[in-house]
């Protein structure tokens, strides 16, 4: 866990980074959250004083854009790809199939941390569908019964960051 | 107006001609996202180090996406252009001794044409590549996108170097309008109208924008463009900003796209560097410079007033039509806000000419258009064909059908706001009018393609709870009528839809038609209207019989084994999750109802076709 004092240092030089207009809030989300792997309050409320700006307009960007999570996420965040071309190729067979391995929902993580589950409306690699992303790496055509396989995979070697 | 010093940029040109000359030695590997997930960087790494170990001086070049992405990694060999499918790690040693060295044909690796088993040795004589005009797309496979000099080999920065030194701001307005080039993002208005808008438009200063937000799930050419050629995009931009006096300039890039941002991110760099954007660009009193801003994952930021509000760091909601961007755009400022595909054709146009791209297309759409070919269809990958090519064309010609050879069901194009297209219409001539008139629209130009085991009811419950999650909330048609529909349409699916819920459906959508503020509401109920009008029967059979034809609604249907092909292998008994599947080794299997949940695990895994679904 990062001290809260780490969190407000970290959000000034990111705020700082972007020149501290208010334009910029949406890359300073984006920017804290790589940094924290989601949304610590400490930094939302860090980022609204140094920009200068209500706690609630912050609040307001943080969670109109589905890229942001106000809760901490595992240390790999495995996402479904939701888009058309996955969902006729049976994407949702293949979320039931993650929820039962995982034992959570999207938008959950695992108790031991170590795994969050989310969907993604289309990450744009259709050929490939179903697609999961891991972290950062992508794992196309995937099917039900490589994700027992995969996921103990992850759980013994890590996965890619 | 001051001469243009781009010697230096010549001299690259030059020099890059002779090093990818007709008879120089290099390899080209498509390095796009989907071909990254097959792995073609690793081929990329063992051919350099392939051609180390055997003294070679030949350049292996990372490209943009080739389009054909069912068959990645794709490796061709120049000089003799060999194309190479589905290249693995393990294939390279024999491709550098073989035929980078000596010019011999692995026909392994070459493709076969599916009916009659030829080999086909380059890319043009494939069945996929035949149709296309590749006029936006083609160059994706012959530069490397990280670099200017490969954009500059292949004449790029020439048309912007031909508009500002030859053509006047109003001259370039209207060599776009002659092309009658129209908006790829979907709403296909056109483009020259939009830029003399803002040109004429009060106020200053007036601002260009790439829309990058590519959000129709099973689009992703606008991607492909970024990633793999997005010094075009740029050269459009900086056209267009010349056109309408802009100095400055966005692209607002989809978040989950890193790839695009990372291109774009050096594109612009090396632009700077270069003399072309910035401030007097290529020497001449113009300047004129461009930012990138990453969406954060809404769909909505796809319209032009909700993208305005996230570039400025809001909430993306979007506002009342009534005040046009043209006017009042970005920070209340003129705007011109074109898609990703549109300012690629740019270039185009200025280089070759209005009257060479006016040929191109239909009576009212010209050029090409390039379309994502996904879902159960044999070649997935993206297309670009002239505009006016039929649905058949785009669908057996070169996409070679429907996977496993099973029954075309519908065609759905435009994304959540576009409709599904059924069988009886594939001879339609595909453009933005054409598309419109029979309830669908072009969207930025995804083609789902869907055979008889996709739902037609279940797709149009995908969409609205696509949309109502999407919805921004801002008006009450929008958030509470999806909201409605959506709920009606997962009864329906439940088996628990009622009689009169299409009518309600049909009026439904009226209203929100009618009664919302942006496109996103505006056109929410078009997947549903278009399957009611092309597939009642399928809402009849849910609603009516409690049967799901197509075997997708889980509470509609039921599994069972068929004992004729049952081996009695016990594959589906190991993979079920809640031990419904049972029986006795090499005896015809059993599946018990009332515990099976229907995860299709089992269908997944028998190897016999042996699971019936009804």
């Amino acid at each position: 866990m990062t001290k809260a004092s780490d969190i407000v240092v970290k959000t000034k030089q990111i705020v700082k980074k972007h020149g501290g207009d208010k334009s910029s809030l949406i890359a300073v989300l984006q920017d804290i959250q790589e940094a924290f792997n989601y949304l610590p309050k400490q930094a939302l409320t860090t980022a609204a004083k140094t920009m200068n700006m209500p706690l609630s307009r912050v609040y307001e960007a943080a969670t109109f854009y589905t890229a942001f999570s106000l809760k901490p996420r595992g240390e790999n965040v495995v996402r479904i790809c939701k888009g058309t071309a996955c969902h006729v190729r049976g994407a949702s067979a293949l979320q039931d199939k993650f929820e039962r391995t995982l034992g959570i929902k999207p938008g959950e993580m695992t108790h031991d941390g170590k795994f969050s589950l989310e969907t993604v409306n289309c990450v744009g690699a259709c050929a490939l569908g179903p697609i999961v992303v891991i972290n950062t790496e992508y794992h196309g055509q995937m099917t039900m019964n490589k994700v027992d396989k995969l996921i103990g995979k992850i759980n013994e070697e890590g996965a890619q960051r | 107006m001051k001469e243009i010093p781009n010697i230096q940029a010549r001299q690259v040109q030059d020099d890059l001609r002779i090093n990818y000359g007709p008879n120089k030695k290099f390899i080209t590997i498509c390095a796009g996202t989907g071909c990254r997930a097959y792995g073609s960087l690793k081929v990329k790494e063992a051919l350099e180090a392939e051609i180390k170990k055997q003294n070679m001086n030949v350049e292996v070049l990372a490209t943009g996406c080739f389009g054909f992405c069912e068959k990645g990694p794709m490796v061709v060999v120049h000089p003799h252009k060999y194309f190479y499918h589905q290249v693995k790690v393990e294939d390279v040693p024999e491709i550098v001794s073989k035929t980078v060295a000596n010019g011999e044909v692995i026909s392994r690796l070459l493709y076969r044409h599916p009916d009659t088993k030829k080999t086909l040795f380059r890319e043009e004589d494939l069945p996929f590549y035949k149709k296309q005009l590749r006029v936006v797309f083609g160059s994706n496979g012959m530069i490397d996108p990280t670099r200017i000099e490969d954009y500059l080999a292949i004449d790029g920065y020439q048309a912007l170097g031909k508009a500002l030194s030859e053509m006047t701001p109003e001259g370039v307005i209207s060599e776009v309008k002659k092309a009658g080039l129209r908006g790829r993002g979907g709403g296909g208005f056109p483009t020259g109208v939009k830029w003399e808008g803002v040109r004429r438009a009060h106020g200053e200063p007036k601002y260009v924008i790439a829309n990058g937000d590519e959000g129709d799930p099973g689009a992703y050419m606008d991607r492909s463009l970024m990633e793999g050629n997005p010094h075009s995009v740029v050269e459009g931009m900086i056209i267009g900003a010349y056109a309408v006096g802009a100095q400055d300039g966005y692209i607002y890039v989809r978040n989950e796209y890193p790839l695009a941002v990372m291109h774009l991110t050096m594109a612009i760099a090396a632009a700077r560097e270069a003399g072309i954007l910035g401030k007097n660009i290529l020497g001449t009193d113009f300047s004129f410079d461009i930012h990138i801003k990453k969406g954060a994952g809404a769909f909505v930021c796809g319209e032009s007033s909700a993208l305005f509000a996230s570039i400025e760091g809001r909430a993306g909601e979007p506002r009342a039509k009534y005040v046009h961007a043209v006017e009042k755009g970005l920070w209340d400022k003129p705007t011109v806000l074109n898609n990703v595909e549109t300012w690629a054709n740019v270039p185009l146009i200025i280089n070759r000419g209005a009257d060479w791209y006016a040929s191109i297309g239909t009576e009212k759409s010209k050029g090409t258009k390039i379309f994502s070919l996904v879902g159960k269809i044999k070649n997935t990958g993206l297309i670009e064909v002239p505009m006016g090519t039929t649905l058949y064309e785009i669908i057996y010609d070169m996409g070679g059908g429907i996977t496993n050879d099973r029954k075309f069901k519908a065609v759905q194009t435009g994304g959540p706001s576009g409709g599904c297209i059924p069988e009886s219409l594939l001879d339609l001539p595909v453009d933005f009018d054409k598309l419109r008139e029979v309830g669908s629209m072009m969207g930025s130009g995804g083609m789902i393609v869907m055979d008889d085991r996709s739902c037609m009811v279940d797709v149009a419950r995908y969409f609205l709870a696509f949309l109502q999650e999407e919805s921004c909330g801002k008006c009450v048609p929008c958030r509470e009528g999806i909201r409605r529909m959506s709920d009606i349409l997962e009864d329906i699916c439940a088996g628990k839809g009622k009689e009169g819920d299409i009518d309600l459906l049909e009026n439904m959508s009226q209203a929100i038609i009618d009664g919302s503020l942006c496109a996103l509401g505006g056109s929410a109920p078009n997947p549903v209207l278009s399957t009611i009008k092309y597939f009642r029967d399928e809402y009849d059979a849910h609603i009516k019989d409690h049967r799901c034809p197509a075997g997708v609604c889980k509470a509609l249907i039921t599994y069972s084994i068929d004992p004729e092909k049952c081996t009695g292998c016990g594959l589906c008994i190991k993979v079920c999750p809640t031990q419904a599947t049972s029986g006795e080794k090499k005896k015809p299997h059993t599946i018990d109802n009332d515990k099976c949940i229907r995860c299709g695990a089992c269908i997944e895994s028998c190897k016999f076709d042996a699971i019936n679904v009804e």
